[in-house]
Protein backbone atom coordinates (compact mmCIF):
# COMPACT_ATOMS: atom_id res chain seq x y z
CA UNK A 1 0.00 0.00 0.00
CA UNK A 2 1.40 3.37 -1.06
CA UNK A 3 1.54 6.76 0.54
CA UNK A 4 -1.88 7.84 1.73
CA UNK A 5 -3.39 11.27 1.85
CA UNK A 6 -6.79 12.79 2.48
CA UNK A 7 -9.74 11.28 4.28
CA UNK A 8 -8.51 7.72 4.03
CA UNK A 9 -5.25 8.60 5.72
CA UNK A 10 -7.13 10.42 8.47
CA UNK A 11 -9.43 7.47 9.12
CA UNK A 12 -6.52 5.08 9.25
CA UNK A 13 -4.95 7.47 11.70
CA UNK A 14 -7.52 6.39 14.29
CA UNK A 15 -5.62 3.12 14.45
CA UNK A 16 -1.92 2.53 14.99
CA UNK A 17 -0.01 1.22 11.96
CA UNK A 18 0.72 -2.11 13.62
CA UNK A 19 -1.60 -3.99 15.98
CA UNK A 20 -1.22 -7.11 18.09
CA UNK A 21 -2.71 -10.12 16.35
CA UNK A 22 -4.53 -11.21 19.53
CA UNK A 23 -5.97 -7.74 20.17
CA UNK A 24 -7.95 -7.80 16.93
CA UNK A 25 -9.47 -11.23 17.47
CA UNK A 26 -13.24 -10.81 17.56
CA UNK A 27 -13.60 -12.58 20.92
CA UNK A 28 -11.11 -10.20 22.54
CA UNK A 29 -13.48 -7.21 22.47
CA UNK A 30 -16.51 -8.46 20.50
CA UNK A 31 -16.13 -5.15 18.69
CA UNK A 32 -18.32 -3.56 21.36
CA UNK A 33 -16.57 -0.19 21.54
CA UNK A 34 -16.70 0.10 17.76
CA UNK A 35 -20.37 -0.92 17.73
CA UNK A 36 -21.15 1.86 20.19
CA UNK A 37 -19.29 4.40 18.08
CA UNK A 38 -21.18 3.22 14.99
CA UNK A 39 -24.51 3.34 16.82
CA UNK A 40 -23.77 6.91 17.85
CA UNK A 41 -23.22 7.86 14.20
CA UNK A 42 -26.46 6.11 13.16
CA UNK A 43 -28.32 7.87 15.98
CA UNK A 44 -26.85 11.26 15.13
CA UNK A 45 -27.79 10.98 11.46
CA UNK A 46 -31.28 9.54 12.02
CA UNK A 47 -31.86 11.97 14.90
CA UNK A 48 -30.94 14.92 12.72
CA UNK A 49 -33.42 13.75 10.09
CA UNK A 50 -36.12 13.27 12.75
CA UNK A 51 -35.68 16.88 13.79
CA UNK A 52 -37.07 17.94 10.42
CA UNK A 53 -40.38 16.34 11.35
CA UNK A 54 -40.62 16.72 15.11
CA UNK A 55 -42.42 19.56 16.92
CA UNK A 56 -41.35 19.90 20.57
CA UNK A 57 -44.63 21.12 22.06
CA UNK A 58 -47.42 19.62 24.11
CA UNK A 59 -49.92 20.13 21.31
CA UNK A 60 -47.67 19.22 18.41
CA UNK A 61 -45.32 16.47 19.56
CA UNK A 62 -47.58 13.44 19.40
CA UNK A 63 -49.28 14.53 16.18
CA UNK A 64 -45.95 15.22 14.53
CA UNK A 65 -44.90 11.64 15.26
CA UNK A 66 -48.16 10.36 13.80
CA UNK A 67 -47.65 12.56 10.75
CA UNK A 68 -44.11 11.28 10.39
CA UNK A 69 -45.29 7.70 10.51
CA UNK A 70 -48.30 8.09 8.25
CA UNK A 71 -47.44 10.83 5.74
CA UNK A 72 -43.68 10.73 5.28
CA UNK A 73 -41.99 8.17 3.01
CA UNK A 74 -39.87 5.91 5.17
CA UNK A 75 -40.87 8.01 8.19
CA UNK A 76 -41.74 4.92 10.18
CA UNK A 77 -38.49 3.24 9.19
CA UNK A 78 -36.51 6.31 10.27
CA UNK A 79 -38.18 6.44 13.67
CA UNK A 80 -37.83 2.68 14.16
CA UNK A 81 -34.15 2.82 13.23
CA UNK A 82 -33.53 5.61 15.74
CA UNK A 83 -35.52 3.85 18.45
CA UNK A 84 -33.97 0.40 18.06
CA UNK A 85 -30.44 1.75 17.67
CA UNK A 86 -30.89 3.67 20.92
CA UNK A 87 -32.20 0.61 22.73
CA UNK A 88 -29.39 -1.51 21.32
CA UNK A 89 -26.86 1.05 22.44
CA UNK A 90 -27.93 0.72 26.07
CA UNK A 91 -27.28 -3.00 25.76
CA UNK A 92 -23.97 -2.77 23.90
CA UNK A 93 -22.65 0.01 26.14
CA UNK A 94 -23.45 -2.12 29.17
CA UNK A 95 -21.84 -5.19 27.58
CA UNK A 96 -18.78 -3.08 26.78
CA UNK A 97 -18.58 -2.10 30.45
CA UNK A 98 -18.82 -5.76 31.46
CA UNK A 99 -16.17 -6.73 28.90
CA UNK A 100 -13.54 -4.26 30.13
CA UNK A 101 -14.32 -5.06 33.74
CA UNK A 102 -14.17 -8.84 33.47
CA UNK A 103 -11.10 -8.84 31.24
CA UNK A 104 -9.25 -6.81 33.92
CA UNK A 105 -8.75 -3.89 31.56
CA UNK A 106 -9.48 -0.91 33.80
CA UNK A 107 -6.34 -0.71 35.89
CA UNK A 108 -3.05 1.19 35.86
CA UNK A 109 -2.75 3.35 32.73
CA UNK A 110 -6.41 2.63 31.88
CA UNK A 111 -7.78 3.97 35.17
CA UNK A 112 -8.65 7.35 33.73
CA UNK A 113 -10.39 5.79 30.77
CA UNK A 114 -12.65 3.80 33.10
CA UNK A 115 -14.01 7.16 34.25
CA UNK A 116 -14.55 8.44 30.73
CA UNK A 117 -16.29 5.14 30.09
CA UNK A 118 -18.55 5.49 33.12
CA UNK A 119 -19.30 9.05 31.99
CA UNK A 120 -20.23 7.77 28.54
CA UNK A 121 -22.45 5.07 30.04
CA UNK A 122 -24.24 7.78 32.02
CA UNK A 123 -24.62 9.86 28.85
CA UNK A 124 -26.06 6.86 26.98
CA UNK A 125 -28.67 6.34 29.71
CA UNK A 126 -29.47 10.03 30.03
CA UNK A 127 -29.73 10.50 26.25
CA UNK A 128 -31.97 7.48 26.02
CA UNK A 129 -34.13 8.70 28.87
CA UNK A 130 -34.52 12.27 27.53
CA UNK A 131 -35.45 10.80 24.16
CA UNK A 132 -38.02 8.60 25.83
CA UNK A 133 -40.29 11.57 26.62
CA UNK A 134 -40.31 13.09 23.14
CA UNK A 135 -43.14 10.99 21.57
CA UNK A 136 -45.39 12.40 24.35
CA UNK A 137 -47.54 9.30 24.60
CA UNK A 138 -48.86 7.62 27.75
CA UNK A 139 -45.84 5.33 27.95
CA UNK A 140 -43.29 8.13 27.83
CA UNK A 141 -45.23 10.62 29.95
CA UNK A 142 -45.64 8.30 32.93
CA UNK A 143 -42.19 6.76 32.65
CA UNK A 144 -40.69 10.24 32.92
CA UNK A 145 -43.06 11.19 35.73
CA UNK A 146 -41.87 8.18 37.72
CA UNK A 147 -38.20 8.81 37.01
CA UNK A 148 -38.21 12.52 37.87
CA UNK A 149 -40.14 11.76 41.06
CA UNK A 150 -37.49 9.20 42.01
CA UNK A 151 -34.96 12.02 41.84
CA UNK A 152 -36.97 13.94 44.47
CA UNK A 153 -36.01 11.41 47.15
CA UNK A 154 -32.36 12.39 46.83
CA UNK A 155 -31.68 14.35 50.03
CA UNK A 156 -31.44 18.16 49.98
CA UNK A 157 -30.82 18.71 46.26
CA UNK A 158 -33.35 16.16 44.97
CA UNK A 159 -36.45 18.37 44.91
CA UNK A 160 -34.82 21.46 43.32
CA UNK A 161 -32.98 19.26 40.81
CA UNK A 162 -36.17 17.45 39.79
CA UNK A 163 -37.99 20.79 39.45
CA UNK A 164 -35.10 22.12 37.38
CA UNK A 165 -35.29 19.20 34.93
CA UNK A 166 -39.07 19.36 34.76
CA UNK A 167 -39.35 23.11 34.79
CA UNK A 168 -42.14 22.74 37.36
CA UNK A 169 -43.51 20.29 39.88
CA UNK A 170 -44.99 17.94 37.30
CA UNK A 171 -44.08 16.86 33.78
CA UNK A 172 -45.35 19.56 31.43
CA UNK A 173 -44.54 21.33 28.19
CA UNK A 174 -41.45 22.94 29.70
CA UNK A 175 -40.17 19.44 30.54
CA UNK A 176 -40.62 18.46 26.91
CA UNK A 177 -38.63 21.47 25.76
CA UNK A 178 -35.89 20.83 28.34
CA UNK A 179 -35.57 17.21 27.35
CA UNK A 180 -35.64 18.07 23.64
CA UNK A 181 -32.80 20.56 24.07
CA UNK A 182 -30.76 18.15 26.18
CA UNK A 183 -31.44 15.27 23.83
CA UNK A 184 -30.65 17.02 20.56
CA UNK A 185 -28.09 19.56 21.72
CA UNK A 186 -26.14 19.32 24.91
CA UNK A 187 -25.93 15.55 25.37
CA UNK A 188 -24.72 14.67 21.85
CA UNK A 189 -22.10 17.41 22.15
CA UNK A 190 -20.87 16.01 25.46
CA UNK A 191 -20.94 12.57 23.93
CA UNK A 192 -18.60 13.62 21.12
CA UNK A 193 -16.16 15.20 23.58
CA UNK A 194 -16.15 12.16 25.88
CA UNK A 195 -15.83 9.74 22.95
CA UNK A 196 -12.77 11.55 21.63
CA UNK A 197 -11.16 11.41 25.07
CA UNK A 198 -12.17 7.77 25.45
CA UNK A 199 -10.69 6.65 22.11
CA UNK A 200 -7.58 8.79 22.58
CA UNK A 201 -6.97 7.09 25.93
CA UNK A 202 -7.18 3.66 24.28
CA UNK A 203 -4.49 4.73 21.81
CA UNK A 204 -2.44 6.16 24.66
CA UNK A 205 -2.61 2.85 26.55
CA UNK A 206 -1.27 1.18 23.37
CA UNK A 207 -4.50 -0.48 22.34
CA UNK A 208 -6.77 -3.01 23.99
CA UNK A 209 -5.44 -5.38 26.63
CA UNK A 210 -3.96 -8.78 25.81
CA UNK A 211 -3.11 -11.36 28.43
CA UNK A 212 0.65 -11.59 27.89
CA UNK A 213 2.28 -8.32 26.88
CA UNK A 214 5.68 -9.81 26.04
CA UNK A 215 4.56 -12.33 23.43
CA UNK A 216 3.53 -9.89 20.73
CA UNK A 217 2.97 -10.67 17.07
CA UNK A 218 2.33 -7.42 15.27
CA UNK A 219 0.38 -7.23 12.02
CA UNK A 220 -0.52 -4.17 9.92
CA UNK A 221 -3.83 -2.58 10.98
CA UNK A 222 -4.77 -2.27 7.33
CA UNK A 223 -6.26 -4.57 6.13
CA UNK A 224 -6.30 -6.93 9.14
CA UNK A 225 -8.25 -4.74 11.57
CA UNK A 226 -9.93 -2.31 9.20
CA UNK A 227 -11.59 -5.01 7.13
CA UNK A 228 -12.97 -6.71 10.21
CA UNK A 229 -14.43 -3.41 11.34
CA UNK A 230 -16.02 -2.74 7.97
CA UNK A 231 -17.61 -6.18 7.81
CA UNK A 232 -18.99 -5.88 11.36
CA UNK A 233 -20.30 -2.36 10.70
CA UNK A 234 -22.05 -3.34 7.47
CA UNK A 235 -23.54 -6.41 9.10
CA UNK A 236 -24.87 -4.38 12.02
CA UNK A 237 -26.34 -1.68 9.77
CA UNK A 238 -28.01 -4.34 7.61
CA UNK A 239 -29.48 -6.14 10.62
CA UNK A 240 -30.74 -2.91 12.21
CA UNK A 241 -32.40 -1.88 8.96
CA UNK A 242 -34.15 -5.22 8.52
CA UNK A 243 -35.29 -5.20 12.14
CA UNK A 244 -36.60 -1.63 11.80
CA UNK A 245 -38.53 -2.54 8.66
CA UNK A 246 -40.54 -5.20 10.45
CA UNK A 247 -40.73 -4.16 14.11
CA UNK A 248 -42.38 -0.85 14.97
CA UNK A 249 -41.22 1.36 17.82
CA UNK A 250 -43.95 1.51 20.49
CA UNK A 251 -46.42 4.38 20.44
CA UNK A 252 -49.43 4.44 22.76
CA UNK A 253 -52.24 6.97 23.02
CA UNK A 254 -51.41 10.63 23.49
CA UNK A 255 -50.20 11.56 26.98
CA UNK A 256 -53.00 12.19 29.46
CA UNK A 257 -51.72 13.79 32.70
CA UNK A 258 -54.94 12.83 34.50
CA UNK A 259 -54.77 9.05 34.03
CA UNK A 260 -51.86 6.78 34.92
CA UNK A 261 -52.08 3.53 32.99
CA UNK A 262 -52.14 0.41 35.12
CA UNK A 263 -49.40 -0.71 35.42
CA UNK A 264 -47.14 2.28 34.73
CA UNK A 265 -43.55 1.31 34.14
CA UNK A 266 -40.28 3.19 33.84
CA UNK A 267 -38.12 2.65 30.71
CA UNK A 268 -37.01 -0.98 30.74
CA UNK A 269 -33.39 -0.24 31.73
CA UNK A 270 -34.63 1.64 34.83
CA UNK A 271 -37.10 -1.08 35.82
CA UNK A 272 -34.55 -2.47 38.28
CA UNK A 273 -34.87 0.79 40.19
CA UNK A 274 -38.65 0.72 40.11
CA UNK A 275 -38.63 -2.87 41.34
CA UNK A 276 -36.21 -1.97 44.13
CA UNK A 277 -38.45 0.94 45.12
CA UNK A 278 -41.30 -1.47 45.72
CA UNK A 279 -39.32 -3.28 48.39
CA UNK A 280 -37.15 -0.72 50.06
CA UNK A 281 -37.54 2.79 51.46
CA UNK A 282 -36.88 5.45 48.78
CA UNK A 283 -34.07 6.96 50.86
CA UNK A 284 -32.19 3.67 50.44
CA UNK A 285 -33.32 2.89 46.89
CA UNK A 286 -32.57 6.31 45.44
CA UNK A 287 -29.76 7.54 47.67
CA UNK A 288 -27.89 5.05 49.88
CA UNK A 289 -27.59 2.13 47.47
CA UNK A 290 -26.83 4.11 44.27
CA UNK A 291 -24.20 6.15 46.13
CA UNK A 292 -22.56 2.95 47.43
CA UNK A 293 -22.57 1.37 43.98
CA UNK A 294 -21.27 4.45 42.15
CA UNK A 295 -18.57 5.01 44.77
CA UNK A 296 -17.54 1.37 44.42
CA UNK A 297 -17.43 1.59 40.62
CA UNK A 298 -15.28 4.73 40.76
CA UNK A 299 -12.94 3.27 43.34
CA UNK A 300 -12.39 -0.17 41.75
CA UNK A 301 -9.18 0.79 39.88
CA UNK A 302 -7.74 2.40 43.03
CA UNK A 303 -7.86 -0.50 45.50
CA UNK A 304 -4.45 -1.95 46.37
CA UNK A 305 -3.99 -5.27 44.60
CA UNK A 306 -1.18 -7.77 45.21
CA UNK A 307 -1.54 -9.18 41.72
CA UNK A 308 -3.53 -8.38 38.62
CA UNK A 309 -3.56 -10.47 35.47
CA UNK A 310 -4.28 -7.60 33.11
CA UNK A 311 -6.15 -8.74 30.03
CA UNK A 312 -6.91 -12.19 31.44
CA UNK A 313 -10.62 -13.00 31.52
CA UNK A 314 -11.86 -13.04 35.14
CA UNK A 315 -8.24 -12.62 36.33
CA UNK A 316 -7.81 -16.41 36.71
CA UNK A 317 -9.58 -19.76 36.39
CA UNK A 318 -10.64 -19.39 40.00
CA UNK A 319 -12.00 -15.92 39.26
CA UNK A 320 -14.15 -17.41 36.52
CA UNK A 321 -15.49 -20.08 38.86
CA UNK A 322 -16.26 -17.54 41.59
CA UNK A 323 -18.05 -15.34 39.06
CA UNK A 324 -20.38 -18.20 38.12
CA UNK A 325 -21.04 -19.02 41.79
CA UNK A 326 -21.71 -15.33 42.49
CA UNK A 327 -24.21 -15.18 39.64
CA UNK A 328 -26.14 -18.12 41.11
CA UNK A 329 -25.95 -16.74 44.64
CA UNK A 330 -27.15 -13.32 43.54
CA UNK A 331 -30.09 -14.72 41.56
CA UNK A 332 -31.25 -16.86 44.47
CA UNK A 333 -30.83 -14.13 47.09
CA UNK A 334 -32.55 -11.44 45.04
CA UNK A 335 -35.49 -13.62 43.98
CA UNK A 336 -35.92 -14.88 47.53
CA UNK A 337 -36.00 -11.37 48.98
CA UNK A 338 -38.44 -10.18 46.31
CA UNK A 339 -40.75 -13.08 47.18
CA UNK A 340 -40.49 -12.53 50.94
CA UNK A 341 -41.09 -8.81 50.52
CA UNK A 342 -44.09 -9.38 48.25
CA UNK A 343 -45.68 -11.95 50.55
CA UNK A 344 -45.12 -9.88 53.69
CA UNK A 345 -46.45 -6.79 51.84
CA UNK A 346 -43.24 -4.82 52.05
CA UNK A 347 -42.07 -5.79 55.56
CA UNK A 348 -44.59 -3.46 57.15
CA UNK A 349 -46.65 -6.15 58.82
CA UNK A 350 -43.64 -6.78 61.07
CA UNK A 351 -44.51 -3.96 63.41
CA UNK A 352 -46.43 -0.75 63.51
CA UNK A 353 -44.29 0.82 66.18
CA UNK A 354 -40.88 1.19 64.59
CA UNK A 355 -40.33 4.14 62.24
CA UNK A 356 -40.94 3.40 58.57
CA UNK A 357 -37.33 3.99 57.57
CA UNK A 358 -36.24 1.08 59.77
CA UNK A 359 -38.99 -1.32 58.73
CA UNK A 360 -38.90 -0.68 55.00
CA UNK A 361 -35.35 0.68 54.84
CA UNK A 362 -32.81 -0.77 57.21
CA UNK A 363 -34.32 -4.26 57.54
CA UNK A 364 -34.41 -5.06 53.78
CA UNK A 365 -31.02 -3.37 53.41
CA UNK A 366 -29.44 -5.71 55.96
CA UNK A 367 -31.41 -8.70 54.70
CA UNK A 368 -29.62 -8.15 51.42
CA UNK A 369 -26.15 -7.07 52.50
CA UNK A 370 -25.60 -9.45 55.44
CA UNK A 371 -25.88 -12.70 53.42
CA UNK A 372 -23.86 -11.07 50.69
CA UNK A 373 -21.00 -10.10 52.98
CA UNK A 374 -21.14 -13.54 54.59
CA UNK A 375 -20.89 -15.07 51.13
CA UNK A 376 -17.87 -12.91 50.27
CA UNK A 377 -16.27 -13.80 53.60
CA UNK A 378 -16.79 -17.47 52.80
CA UNK A 379 -15.14 -17.02 49.40
CA UNK A 380 -12.19 -15.40 51.11
CA UNK A 381 -11.76 -18.03 53.82
CA UNK A 382 -12.68 -21.23 51.99
CA UNK A 383 -11.59 -20.44 48.45
CA UNK A 384 -8.73 -18.14 49.44
CA UNK A 385 -9.97 -15.61 46.93
CA UNK A 386 -7.62 -12.69 46.32
CA UNK A 387 -8.78 -9.10 46.52
CA UNK A 388 -9.43 -8.72 42.81
CA UNK A 389 -11.45 -11.94 42.82
CA UNK A 390 -13.56 -10.63 45.71
CA UNK A 391 -14.06 -7.33 43.88
CA UNK A 392 -15.19 -9.28 40.81
CA UNK A 393 -17.59 -11.31 42.99
CA UNK A 394 -19.05 -8.17 44.62
CA UNK A 395 -19.49 -6.47 41.24
CA UNK A 396 -21.13 -9.63 39.86
CA UNK A 397 -23.61 -9.90 42.74
CA UNK A 398 -24.64 -6.23 42.49
CA UNK A 399 -24.96 -6.36 38.72
CA UNK A 400 -26.90 -9.60 38.72
CA UNK A 401 -29.26 -8.31 41.41
CA UNK A 402 -30.05 -5.31 39.25
CA UNK A 403 -30.63 -7.51 36.21
CA UNK A 404 -32.88 -9.88 38.20
CA UNK A 405 -34.92 -6.96 39.55
CA UNK A 406 -35.10 -5.50 36.06
CA UNK A 407 -36.42 -8.70 34.51
CA UNK A 408 -38.89 -9.29 37.35
CA UNK A 409 -40.14 -5.72 36.90
CA UNK A 410 -40.42 -5.99 33.12
CA UNK A 411 -41.75 -9.51 32.71
CA UNK A 412 -43.39 -10.67 35.93
CA UNK A 413 -45.39 -7.65 37.04
CA UNK A 414 -48.88 -7.10 35.74
CA UNK A 415 -51.87 -5.09 36.91
CA UNK A 416 -51.30 -3.12 40.15
CA UNK A 417 -47.63 -4.19 39.83
CA UNK A 418 -48.54 -7.54 41.37
CA UNK A 419 -46.49 -10.61 40.48
CA UNK A 420 -48.35 -12.36 37.69
CA UNK A 421 -48.43 -15.65 39.63
CA UNK A 422 -50.43 -14.10 42.46
CA UNK A 423 -52.98 -12.41 40.28
CA UNK A 424 -56.55 -13.47 40.41
CA UNK B 1 12.86 49.74 36.32
CA UNK B 2 11.55 50.23 39.78
CA UNK B 3 8.87 52.59 38.48
CA UNK B 4 7.75 50.03 35.94
CA UNK B 5 7.43 47.37 38.61
CA UNK B 6 5.30 49.65 40.71
CA UNK B 7 2.97 50.42 37.80
CA UNK B 8 2.62 46.72 37.01
CA UNK B 9 1.71 45.93 40.58
CA UNK B 10 -0.85 48.69 40.86
CA UNK B 11 -2.34 47.75 37.52
CA UNK B 12 -2.82 44.22 38.74
CA UNK B 13 -4.40 45.46 41.94
CA UNK B 14 -6.59 47.84 40.02
CA UNK B 15 -7.78 45.09 37.69
CA UNK B 16 -8.45 42.83 40.65
CA UNK B 17 -10.53 45.50 42.37
CA UNK B 18 -12.39 46.16 39.13
CA UNK B 19 -13.20 42.49 38.57
CA UNK B 20 -14.33 42.02 42.16
CA UNK B 21 -16.63 45.03 42.03
CA UNK B 22 -18.12 43.96 38.67
CA UNK B 23 -18.67 40.46 40.03
CA UNK B 24 -20.34 41.73 43.19
CA UNK B 25 -22.68 43.96 41.17
CA UNK B 26 -23.61 40.94 39.05
CA UNK B 27 -24.15 38.74 42.08
CA UNK B 28 -26.32 41.39 43.72
CA UNK B 29 -28.38 41.57 40.52
CA UNK B 30 -28.82 37.80 40.54
CA UNK B 31 -29.89 37.66 44.17
CA UNK B 32 -32.33 40.55 44.00
CA UNK B 33 -33.93 39.12 40.85
CA UNK B 34 -34.23 35.70 42.44
CA UNK B 35 -35.86 37.01 45.59
CA UNK B 36 -38.27 39.16 43.55
CA UNK B 37 -39.23 36.10 41.50
CA UNK B 38 -39.90 34.06 44.60
CA UNK B 39 -42.20 36.75 46.02
CA UNK B 40 -44.12 36.92 42.77
CA UNK B 41 -44.58 33.15 42.73
CA UNK B 42 -45.99 33.07 46.25
CA UNK B 43 -48.65 35.65 45.48
CA UNK B 44 -50.21 33.50 42.76
CA UNK B 45 -53.29 31.88 44.21
CA UNK B 46 -55.70 30.03 42.00
CA UNK B 47 -59.07 29.10 43.44
CA UNK B 48 -60.88 26.38 41.58
CA UNK B 49 -64.65 26.40 41.61
CA UNK B 50 -65.71 22.78 42.11
CA UNK B 51 -69.46 23.43 42.03
CA UNK B 52 -72.43 23.86 44.32
CA UNK B 53 -72.02 22.50 47.84
CA UNK B 54 -75.49 20.97 47.69
CA UNK B 55 -74.49 18.82 44.71
CA UNK B 56 -71.95 16.89 46.79
CA UNK B 57 -73.71 13.98 48.51
CA UNK B 58 -72.40 12.76 51.89
CA UNK B 59 -70.43 9.50 51.64
CA UNK B 60 -69.33 10.13 48.05
CA UNK B 61 -66.00 10.79 46.35
CA UNK B 62 -65.95 13.12 43.33
CA UNK B 63 -63.03 12.97 40.89
CA UNK B 64 -61.73 16.09 39.13
CA UNK B 65 -59.28 14.60 36.62
CA UNK B 66 -57.88 17.74 35.04
CA UNK B 67 -57.43 19.45 38.42
CA UNK B 68 -55.78 16.28 39.82
CA UNK B 69 -58.14 16.34 42.75
CA UNK B 70 -60.61 14.12 44.58
CA UNK B 71 -63.28 15.92 46.56
CA UNK B 72 -64.60 13.71 49.35
CA UNK B 73 -67.72 14.46 51.36
CA UNK B 74 -67.95 12.24 54.40
CA UNK B 75 -71.13 11.03 56.12
CA UNK B 76 -70.98 13.85 58.65
CA UNK B 77 -70.83 16.44 55.86
CA UNK B 78 -67.08 17.19 56.22
CA UNK B 79 -65.26 18.14 53.01
CA UNK B 80 -61.73 17.01 52.15
CA UNK B 81 -59.93 17.92 48.91
CA UNK B 82 -57.33 15.22 48.31
CA UNK B 83 -54.60 15.49 45.70
CA UNK B 84 -54.53 12.57 43.25
CA UNK B 85 -50.76 12.81 43.00
CA UNK B 86 -49.27 9.75 44.71
CA UNK B 87 -46.70 10.83 47.28
CA UNK B 88 -44.49 7.96 46.20
CA UNK B 89 -43.58 8.72 42.59
CA UNK B 90 -46.22 11.08 41.29
CA UNK B 91 -48.63 8.78 39.48
CA UNK B 92 -52.37 9.53 39.62
CA UNK B 93 -54.09 7.44 42.30
CA UNK B 94 -57.45 5.87 41.53
CA UNK B 95 -60.40 5.72 43.91
CA UNK B 96 -61.68 2.30 44.96
CA UNK B 97 -63.93 0.95 47.73
CA UNK B 98 -61.35 1.25 50.51
CA UNK B 99 -59.89 4.59 49.47
CA UNK B 100 -57.23 5.10 46.83
CA UNK B 101 -54.70 2.91 45.09
CA UNK B 102 -51.73 3.86 42.93
CA UNK B 103 -51.37 1.93 39.66
CA UNK B 104 -47.62 2.45 39.39
CA UNK B 105 -46.20 0.87 42.51
CA UNK B 106 -49.30 -0.43 44.29
CA UNK B 107 -49.31 1.99 47.23
CA UNK B 108 -52.73 2.17 48.80
CA UNK B 109 -54.41 4.85 50.90
CA UNK B 110 -57.57 4.93 52.99
CA UNK B 111 -60.49 7.28 52.36
CA UNK B 112 -58.71 10.04 54.31
CA UNK B 113 -55.57 9.63 52.16
CA UNK B 114 -53.50 7.93 54.88
CA UNK B 115 -51.04 5.24 53.80
CA UNK B 116 -52.44 1.71 54.07
CA UNK B 117 -49.55 -0.02 52.37
CA UNK B 118 -46.19 1.22 51.14
CA UNK B 119 -44.05 1.96 49.10
CA UNK B 120 -45.60 5.40 49.70
CA UNK B 121 -44.45 6.84 53.00
CA UNK B 122 -46.56 9.97 53.30
CA UNK B 123 -50.30 10.59 53.25
CA UNK B 124 -51.77 12.14 50.10
CA UNK B 125 -51.53 15.92 50.01
CA UNK B 126 -54.69 17.95 50.59
CA UNK B 127 -55.84 21.35 49.31
CA UNK B 128 -57.47 24.08 51.42
CA UNK B 129 -61.24 24.22 50.92
CA UNK B 130 -63.52 27.20 51.35
CA UNK B 131 -67.20 27.64 50.68
CA UNK B 132 -68.20 30.98 49.16
CA UNK B 133 -71.83 31.76 48.34
CA UNK B 134 -72.70 28.06 48.31
CA UNK B 135 -69.83 27.21 45.93
CA UNK B 136 -66.99 24.89 46.95
CA UNK B 137 -63.67 26.62 46.23
CA UNK B 138 -60.42 24.66 46.27
CA UNK B 139 -57.03 26.39 46.45
CA UNK B 140 -55.04 24.28 43.97
CA UNK B 141 -51.93 26.44 44.24
CA UNK B 142 -51.01 25.44 47.78
CA UNK B 143 -51.08 21.70 48.41
CA UNK B 144 -50.55 20.84 52.09
CA UNK B 145 -48.09 18.09 52.96
CA UNK B 146 -49.12 16.12 56.04
CA UNK B 147 -48.15 13.05 58.02
CA UNK B 148 -51.61 11.72 58.63
CA UNK B 149 -55.23 12.65 58.98
CA UNK B 150 -56.94 14.50 61.80
CA UNK B 151 -60.39 15.99 62.15
CA UNK B 152 -59.18 19.58 61.77
CA UNK B 153 -58.41 18.93 58.11
CA UNK B 154 -62.10 18.53 57.30
CA UNK B 155 -64.07 21.55 56.24
CA UNK B 156 -67.61 21.90 57.65
CA UNK B 157 -70.26 24.25 56.39
CA UNK B 158 -73.20 24.80 58.68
Amino acid sequence: MGKQTGIRAFLLHLHPKQVDERAIKFTRTFGLGGINALLFVILAVSGLLLRFAYIPSQVGAYDSILALQNNVSFGSLLRNLHHWSAMLMVVTAFLHLLRVFYSISIFQERRKNWFFGLGLMLLVLFSNFTGYLLPWDQLSYWAVTIMTNMLEYFPVIGQPLANLFRGGDSVNEQTLLNFFTLHTGLLPLLFVVFSILHIWQVRKAKGVTVSDKTARTMVPAYPNLVWKEIVLALLLIALLLVFSMFVDAPLQEKANPAISPNPSKAPWYFMGFQEMLMHIHPFFAVFVIPVIVVAFLCYVPYFKYQELNIGQWFHSAKGKKLTIVSILFSCVLTLLLILISDISAGFQTLSGKLPLIIITGLIPFFLYFTPMLAFLFLLKKQQEASRIELIIAFFTIITMSYLVMMFVGILLRGKNMELIFFQT
Amino acid sequence: MEDLKKIKLTRRQWLKALIISILSIELMYVFTSLSKNNLRRKQNKSMYNAGKLSSFQPGQVYPFGTQKLYLSRFEDGGLLAISTRCTHLGCMVQANDNGFVCPCHASSFNQYGEVLSSPAIRALDIFPVEVEKGMVMVDLSSPIKRKGFDKSQLHYES
